[in-house]
């Protein structure tokens, strides 16, 4: 059973920002989905699944890069070649 | 030698986010010259918009192809447009789409399935030839069901993935959409191989021709397939087609898979995680509409996602965040891959006796639009498919007569690497009933 | 009273020297080169790229296991590091969590007393780097980020020890030494910028911990250090409590301070990467072959050349400095390790040249004309010094033999008896230091002796000098 409390700190976590009044659906439709999750419960512990394919690797060899003027085609904003995102100090 | 294709048809059931109306093809000499191709908006094409039918992609072009994409080209085929799909894939019925939702081509008033639900709407309503669309938990199977052709979901790794935008890695796969089984037959052995650029792909190329002869194949029939939940009629549609193939030569058996009851959670644990992850590249920076730079970057990246991915995308997100985080990782997410070790090891015994496993696609005909509006309920239509994901094995819906003039999916699973059996069943039942 | 014990933890980031990227072709030599002109769908983060996985990677890190005696585990795999930040492209770091490439090694450092002791490495594991950010300020004010993503997908170890350094100085040394066995196995490149970075976790024994990231120098590393054991005793004085937090350091000012970082911000929710198959790689590691670590150097230059432990060390320190040593010592391989160890080493720091700027072949000719008693020390320092001024930068090729320069500026040394004519000025010119002398103030020779020094600009033998002097003295006694 999750609050409206919890989920808004998982909505937090995934930086999703979740309108005050959708909370409440939102939460009773979690605690729908997770009540069903609850049959996972009955899976004893085993093994997961191994890969067959291990090590694919590629050797150390350059390959062309995009061009400044591809790489920032789709940023809105550039400057300098660089592109803007929001500030952090 | 380049030429024009002119891709004129009227879209009536809103099957396409993007389309061209001159589309241009290389005359290659290969098997899809000169084919009206459409591909579904999640795979990536260099120089034409690729939205995943979502706002937060509005006016993203890639800079390249995605590799079924040059394949295509290389096939000669003409690319006619991006088609419509439930957003980044998270549905089964193609209405959760920024671009509005498709219709069914046999029935304005009913879904045509998801998520590729606009690639088999172009398909079903004979503006393509073919398509291409990706299948994570049914999403080729389910809409070529609803919309009566051919869908075909590859083995895990027969085809590369680099190029389709990811919802959940470890499940999906891209696949062909075609009238007929020649039809995804043909395109498949267009799409499959390797590709350096996947490095979970393996090189088994697919070169086949499909055939008929299919008897002494052994089918099993599971009985989960046929359980609550499955409409009768439905299910009667499917049993018949399977007495269509034992007419043919097969022999039939009757199995269980004992991991159905816990696919379903395993599968929606597995997607929602993988796609909380996938999806957090979404911010706005480097692609997409704008933010605002000047705001602090919490509170832009919150509310550019909060405002341009819609409800479902948000509830997936939020429900894979919450399956990762600390202290629930062990009760949903690690239990959930061994549950999906479970499904693949019941998969492998069925497959020791019996070569095809067959049932039903879909529990029931096509919804009505809005139908499914409880996320659950929704969810719980992908009991069926989702087992073949969560296997990694092949899967076909071939189309099995209809229930209230709709149309009936029956569901072919073969072993791994062995589309090759699927699609000789699957023509076989085709010549069968043609 | 509590233990004032210190107790310190490292991760240490390091850029591993790879042609390209750990996931991209894109190549990793970018410094100088304009932002964003080395990327590709896939370091940008873009819609549908995949990552590939770089080989030369996975190598340089097992041979980093391997001499740093560790275990490597039969399979191990990448994960999913989540987590939101302008400079991170993907919405998450492509690392390692549960399984990484090794585990469990042992390096051994000296202690504060000189002692070797063991520090346990607890694991190394692979990631990728993200971009840079520029912080700006617009004209209203307002900041935002520049993001530049051509370190985006850079190839770093984190190396991570247990905490069993005792104090700043012994992680300073720790990392030293990690720099130099990284270099010896070339796989990394210490002298490129933000190559390096270090997250230290510190505590005094009893009290929480405290992580420090964002230390980029290995000075930064003592300095942060000796910060906060001075901030957490004196909270401890006061009989306050120390938050178990995650705490900056600013490298400008010297200081650490609190982050403020929430606990679920720290919720990585690791999971593994579905695009990247997993690696069985312990097999590998007997085919890898170690080359003459720094240890193992400095014991060879011990016994080989016959120098002090201490000429050894400083000449070992450096993979670069060593092989030039090694290039020089056949002149004479103990004045070879005065010369490089003491003078040229400060010689070149002092005008941050780097080794490699400095021609082999000039400095065993200088070697040779200490050797063979041609010059004096003193001149050889100043034809060192007027070479050097003259070979930075570009004019490598052209640097001029010390041999030329000792004859251009004529600083053969010369014997004592061809300064007699000097000495006599000297002594005619201080006639006060003669009497001094006279009054039995024997220290005023040297006084003496150095004018005449100055006068021929060193190119007397001191010794030969003196005896010559106390003659010239004893002839001018009444
Ligand atoms: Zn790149």
């Amino acid at each position: 059973m999750v609050l409206e409390n919890d989920v808004e700190g998982i909505a937090k976590l995934a930086d999703i920002h979740i309108q005050k009044e959708e909370l409440g659906e939102f939460t009773s439709q979690f605690n729908h989905i997770l009540e069903y999750f609850d049959i996972l419960d009955t899976v004893s512990d085993g093994e997961e699944g191994k890969a067959d394919l291990v090590n694919v690797l590629r050797e150390d060899v350059v390959t062309p890069s995009l061009t400044q003027e591809a790489a920032c085609a789709n940023a809105h904003e550039t400057e300098d070649g660089h592109i803007r995102a929001p500030r952090v100090m | 030698m380049v030429k024009e294709y002119f891709f004129e048809k009227t879209d009536r059931t809103n099957a396409f986010i993007t389309r061209l109306g001159l589309a241009m093809y290389e005359e290659t000499g290969g098997p899809l010259e000169g084919k009206g191709i459409a591909v579904k908006d999640n795979i990536s094409t260099a120089g034409i918009p690729t939205t995943c039918g979502s706002r937060i992609l509005a006016g993203y072009v890639p800079p390249f192809d995605a590799h079924v994409v040059t394949r295509l080209r290389e096939a000669g085929a003409a690319i006619v447009g991006k088609t419509n799909m439930d957003e980044f894939g998270m549905g089964t019925t193609t209405e959760n789409s920024a671009f509005g939702p498709t219709t069914n081509p046999h029935d304005a008033s009913r879904v045509p399935g998801g998520s590729s639900g606009g690639s088999a709407a172009a398909v079903g309503d004979g503006m393509v030839d073919m398509a291409l669309g990706s299948d994570t938990g049914g999403s080729i199977r389910c809409p070529a069901a609803f919309c009566g052709i051919v869908g075909l979901k590859p083995t895990f790794g027969r085809v590369s993935r680099y190029g389709l935008i990811a919802y959940s890695n470890s499940l999906e796969q891209i696949g062909p959409l075609g009238r007929t089984v020649t039809d995804v037959n043909t395109l498949m052995s267009v799409i499959a191989g390797p590709d350096p650029r996947d490095t979970t792909a393996y090189d088994r190329p697919y070169t086949h021709t499909p055939s008929g002869e299919i008897a002494g194949m052994k089918i099993a029939v599971p009985e989960e397939f046929f359980g609550e939940g499955v409409d009768p009629a439905v299910a009667e549609s499917v049993r018949n087609a399977i007495g269509k193939l034992e007419d043919a030569g097969a022999e039939t058996m009757t199995c269980s898979i004992p991991s159905m009851a816990y696919a379903l959670a395993a599968y929606y644990v597995t997607c929602t995680s993988e796609a909380s992850s996938n999806l957090s590249r979404f911010d706005g920076v480097r692609f997409g509409p704008s933010v605002e730079t000047k705001r602090s970057w919490h509170d832009e990246f919150r509310d550019h996602r909060g405002t341009l991915f819609g409800k479902e995308v948000q509830r997936r997100i939020l429900l894979g965040t919450f399956a990762l985080s600390a202290g629930y990782y062990g009760k949903y997410y690690a239990k959930a891959q061994v549950a999906r070790e479970n499904v693949r090891k019941d998969f492998l015994r069925i497959f020791k006796d019996a070569d095809i496993i067959a049932g039903p696609t879909m529990p029931q005909i096509a919804f009505k639009l809005g139908e499914k509006s409880d996320p659950l309920s929704m969810y719980l239509a992908d009991i069926l498919t989702v087992p073949a994901n969560l296997a990694g094995v092949p899967a076909i819906s071939v189309p099995c007569g209809t229930v209230d003039k709709m149309p009936v999916g029956l569901q072919l699973i073969g072993r791994h690497f062995e589309e090759e059996r699927v699609v000789d069943a699957a023509f076989a039942y085709e010549m069968e009933v043609a | 009273m509590t233990d004032k014990t210190v107790i310190i933890g490292l991760e240490i980031h390091c850029q591993l020297n790879t042609k390209t990227k750990l996931f991209c072709g894109c190549s990793t030599d970018f410094q100088g080169d304009e932002p964003n002109t080395h990327v590709c769908p896939i370091c940008l983060g873009l819609p549908g790229a995949m990552p590939r996985l770089n080989k030369q990677a996975v190598l340089y890190a097992l041979k980093v296991a391997k001499a740093l005696n560790l275990t490597v585990p039969e399979v191990s795999e990448f994960s999913r590091k989540n987590y939101f930040y302008p400079d991170l492209p993907k919405g998450y770091q492509i690392s390692q969590y549960d399984k990484p490439i090794a585990e469990k090694g042992i390096m051994e450092v000296d202690d504060d007393e000189g002692h070797p002791k063991n520090i346990r490495i607890t694991r190394i594991h692979l990631e990728e780097d993200p971009g840079r950010l520029i912080h700006k300020t617009s004209r209203d004010r307002a900041g935002y980020s520049l993001v530049d993503y051509n370190r985006s997908s850079i190839p770093l170890i984190e190396i991570v020890t247990e905490p069993d350094l005792r104090s700043p100085k012994e992680a300073r040394r720790f990392l030293n030494k990690l720099r130099s066995t990284l270099e010896y196995l070339e796989v990394f490149d210490g002298e490129r910028e933000g190559s390096i970075r270090v997250d230290a976790n510190i505590s005094i024994k009893g009290h929480n911990r405290v992580e420090c990231k964002n230390i980029s120098s290995y000075k930064g590393v003592e300095k942060a250090l000796n910060f906060e054991i001075t901030r957490q005793r004196n909270l401890i004085r006061k009989g306050q409590r120390i938050e178990q937090e995650t705490r900056h350091f600013l490298e400008g000012r010297g200081i650490t301070t609190s982050s403020r970082s929430k606990e679920n911000e720290n919720d990585y929710r690791y999971f593994p990467e579905p695009d990247l198959r997993p690696l069985r790689v312990s097999g590998w590691v007997d085919d890898i072959v170690l080359p003459e670590l720094p240890d193992a150097r400095r014991e060879r230059f011990m016994t080989q050349y016959g120098i002090s432990e201490n000429h050894a060390r400083t000449l070992t320190g450096d993979l670069k400095v060593a092989n030039f040593y090694e290039s020089v010592a056949d002149a004479d391989s103990a004045i070879a390790a005065i010369w490089v160890a003491d003078i040229l080493l400060g010689e070149i720091n002092y005008r941050s040249m780097r080794i490699d700027d400095v021609p082999t072949m000039n400095i065993a000719d200088l070697i040779a004309l200490i050797r063979d008693d041609t010059i004096t020390d003193k001149s050889g320092v100043e034809v060192l010094r007027v070479m050097l001024d003259h070979c930075m930068g570009d004019n490598v090729e052209t640097c001029e033999m010390p041999a030329d320069i000792v004859t251009r500026l004529g600083l053969t040394k010369a014997a004592g008896d061809d300064f007699t004519a000097v000495i006599g000025e000297v002594i005619a010119a201080n006639p006060n230091a003669v009497a001094d002398y006279h009054a039995g103030k024997k220290g005023a020779v040297n006084f003496l002796v150095g004018q005449v020094m100055k006068a021929t600009r060193g190119r007397a033998d001191p010794k030969e000098l003196n005896r010559v002097m106390a003659d010239a003295l004893k002839e001018t006694e009444e």
